[in-house]
């Protein structure tokens, strides 16, 4: 701590550089906190699956239908401990750029999904409303909608039976998701599948998915094979895999965030690296006969190479710390500005620790050589301005 | 009086390229303690690599110094900083001081290297300062000081360790007749009052007069010898 001015001062001995550099450094983290946050956001539905819960969905494509039959058929293989089902709806709210997710649900959808927590009396509401209607806190944020409310959907996929597109729905009940990762659930709407079965104009006893609670995850494969042997060789042959797995492949039809999010981070830091590794030479160049006065009065080979390092490594770490809190002040402002349609995570611990990790590794491998030349230094020639 | 340096056949050569050249050929002197020493002798004859190797800040091609008792031509480089840090004090044409910290923290520099609280170093470079007569430009920078001060401020990080050595390169080259006078006189006292023993290379025979002894360097051998009483 007793050398900490000197290395305070020397950062700062070229005041415009320095400031230049700790910029570019606070870009790079900031990009990379704002960036990890959208992988982050990706991987959280995949991580935070219930590793109890597997998906059935048609061999052939996710909007293919599954029979309403199969339930039955599904409930009774051994292992399966409860199953529920889903359709993907997709209407908007007044206007087709209100997208949000919306689906139609089996009665007990909510017990296979703990994570979704409504009141028991909300529960109690939606079970007895046939169009009642359940959102996450930060969908009912974003239209300002609160229990009471008639929500009308235009179901441009699916019209009513009575040649309407409308769909109004009984706001019942609103969820919270405790857990941070799976925050992205509170921009759902649920709703009744047997409304929708009865009321749409041409889709009867079909379904988008099952869902399908394990009692001993370690069967799963078993099971998986057990239910799409079910519908082996007819016209809607299942794929049945864990909900990892299908959420996995789900967002990757997007790309893969975490491989364009490295590829983009890589190339951030080789620069940064090239950047700073260039300042950091140029600096201790200009300061060859300080450092040769230092060791004059004393200072070993070993402290002034830890001297050197500890300024690359203070000039990365301080504008990483700055572009990393700014990332964290900006992301709920970001969410702010998309009005809920993009849920981006806090700047978590997990996103601090790496790229804390990340500064000293950069700090070391940018100060390593100017170090070294420090270290290096011939007290005579370096005072001789040889 | 007991030799506080002593020099045995001491030689240094330097290899410049494709070329070998011989600075200083089998020198042999002794400084005795609380001695005050004018290097003097033309450009290339040595002095300063003599100086250097008096100040462990070099190593001999052959030969030995002694500095009170230790040979310091046998060091390592870690021992010989530890050695410099504790036994010997620095003061250079061009001060060399570090422009980005006041002339306390300058001062304080080699107190960084002792055990010493930050509360102590900051008291002994306060003393340091006052016994050069700069305590009123403390928290000046190097820039904001004159040369003369520059050099004073020089010479209090050189002696605030206490070491019992202080070798000085050309200590008034760079300063004018009065500032020069300034910092030899303080370099008198420091040597008559404090019992500093004192190397000083210098060309200006006016300042080898503050001296007690001049020796003369000439092609890397020590030609001439002159006691002068003061």
């Amino acid at each position: 701590m007793k050398y900490l001015h000197l290395v305070w001062t020397a950062l700062f001995r070229r005041k415009t550089r320095t400031a230049f550099t700790l910029l570019s450094v606070l870009a790079a983290f900031l990009l990379f906190g704002m960036l990890d946050a959208v992988r982050t956001a990706f991987d959280a539905g995949t991580n935070a699956a219930g590793v109890d819960r597997m998906i059935v969905s048609s061999r052939f494509s996710i909007i293919q239908p599954l029979p309403y039959s199969l339930l039955n058929q599904i409930q009774t293989v051994p292992g399966v401990k409860a199953v529920a089902y889903a359709n993907w709806f997709g209407g908007t709210y007044q206007d087709p750029k209100n997208f949000f997710p919306n689906f139609a649900i089996s009665p007990n959808y909510l017990d296979l999904y703990p994570e979704i927590v409504l009141s028991p009396a909300e529960r109690k509401a939606f079970d007895a409303t046939r169009t009642g209607a359940v959102v996450g806190a930060t969908l009912a944020r974003r239209f300002g909608w609160k229990i009471g409310d008639k929500i009308p959907l235009i179901g441009s996929i699916f019209p009513k039976r009575d040649g309407g597109s409308t769909w109004t729905f009984d706001l019942v009940g609103i969820f919270k998701v405790r857990n941070p990762q799976l925050k992205g659930l509170e921009q759902q709407m649920l709703f009744h599948w047997k409304y929708f079965d009865e009321a749409n104009a041409y889709y009867r006893n079909q379904v988008g998915w099952y869902i399908v609670k394990v009692a001993d995850p370690a069967q799963s494969d078993r099971i998986a094979q057990t239910i799409d042997r079910l519908s082996q060789n007819s016209d809607h042959e299942t794929r049945t895999e864990t909900e990892q797995a299908f959420q996995l492949a789900f967002a990757k039809q997007i790309g893969d965030i975490g491989l364009i999010v490295g590829g983009i981070m890589a190339a951030v830091f080789f620069t940064l690296l090239l950047l700073t590794g260039n300042t950091m030479a140029q600096a201790v160049r200009e300061r060859i006969p300080e450092l040769a006065v230092l060791k004059t009065l004393g200072f070993s080979n070993r402290t002034v190479l830890l001297l050197v390092l500890a300024e690359s490594m203070l000039l990365i770490v301080l504008g990483g710390v700055l572009g990393l809190g700014l990332a964290a002040l900006l992301l709920p402002a970001v969410n702010a500005a998309a009005g809920g349609q993009i849920v981006l995570p806090p700047v978590g611990m997990a996103t601090w620790t790496l790229g804390i990790a990340l500064m000293l590794v950069i700090g070391l491998v940018v100060g390593a050589l100017p170090a070294l030349r420090g270290m290096r230094l011939n007290i005579v020639d370096a005072l001789a301005g040889r | 009086m007991t030799a506080l340096v002593e020099i045995r056949k001491l030689s240094k050569t330097y290899v410049r390229g494709k070329q070998k050249v011989e600075v200083l050929h089998g020198v042999e002197l002794d400084i005795a303690a609380g001695d005050f020493l004018a290097l003097m002798g033309p450009s290339g004859s040595g002095k300063t690599t003599l100086l250097n190797l008096i100040g462990g800040l070099d190593t001999p091609s052959a030969g030995s110094i002694t500095v009170g008792g230790q040979r310091i031509d046998q060091l390592g480089s870690g021992a010989l900083a530890r050695w410099r840090a504790s036994h010997v004090g620095f003061v250079f044409q061009f001060y060399n001081l570090l422009p980005m910290l006041s002339a306390q923290k300058n001062v304080e520099l080699p107190l960084l290297l002792t055990r010493l609280s930050a509360a102590q170093r900051r008291r002994n470079a306060s003393i340091a300062l006052q016994l050069v007569g700069l305590q009123d430009r403390a928290t000046h920078k190097p820039n904001e000081l004159s040369g003369g001060q520059q050099q004073r401020v020089a010479i209090a990080r050189a002696f605030v360790s206490d070491p019992a050595l202080l070798v000085c390169d050309e200590p008034t080259g760079d300063l004018d007749r009065q500032s020069a006078e300034e910092v030899l006189g303080l370099l008198q006292r420091l040597n008559r009052e404090h019992g500093k023993t004192i190397v000083m290379v210098t060309h200006d025979p006016k300042a080898a007069e503050y001296a007690t002894h001049t020796l003369h360097l000439d092609k890397g051998e020590l030609v001439e010898a002159a006691v002068m009483a003061h």
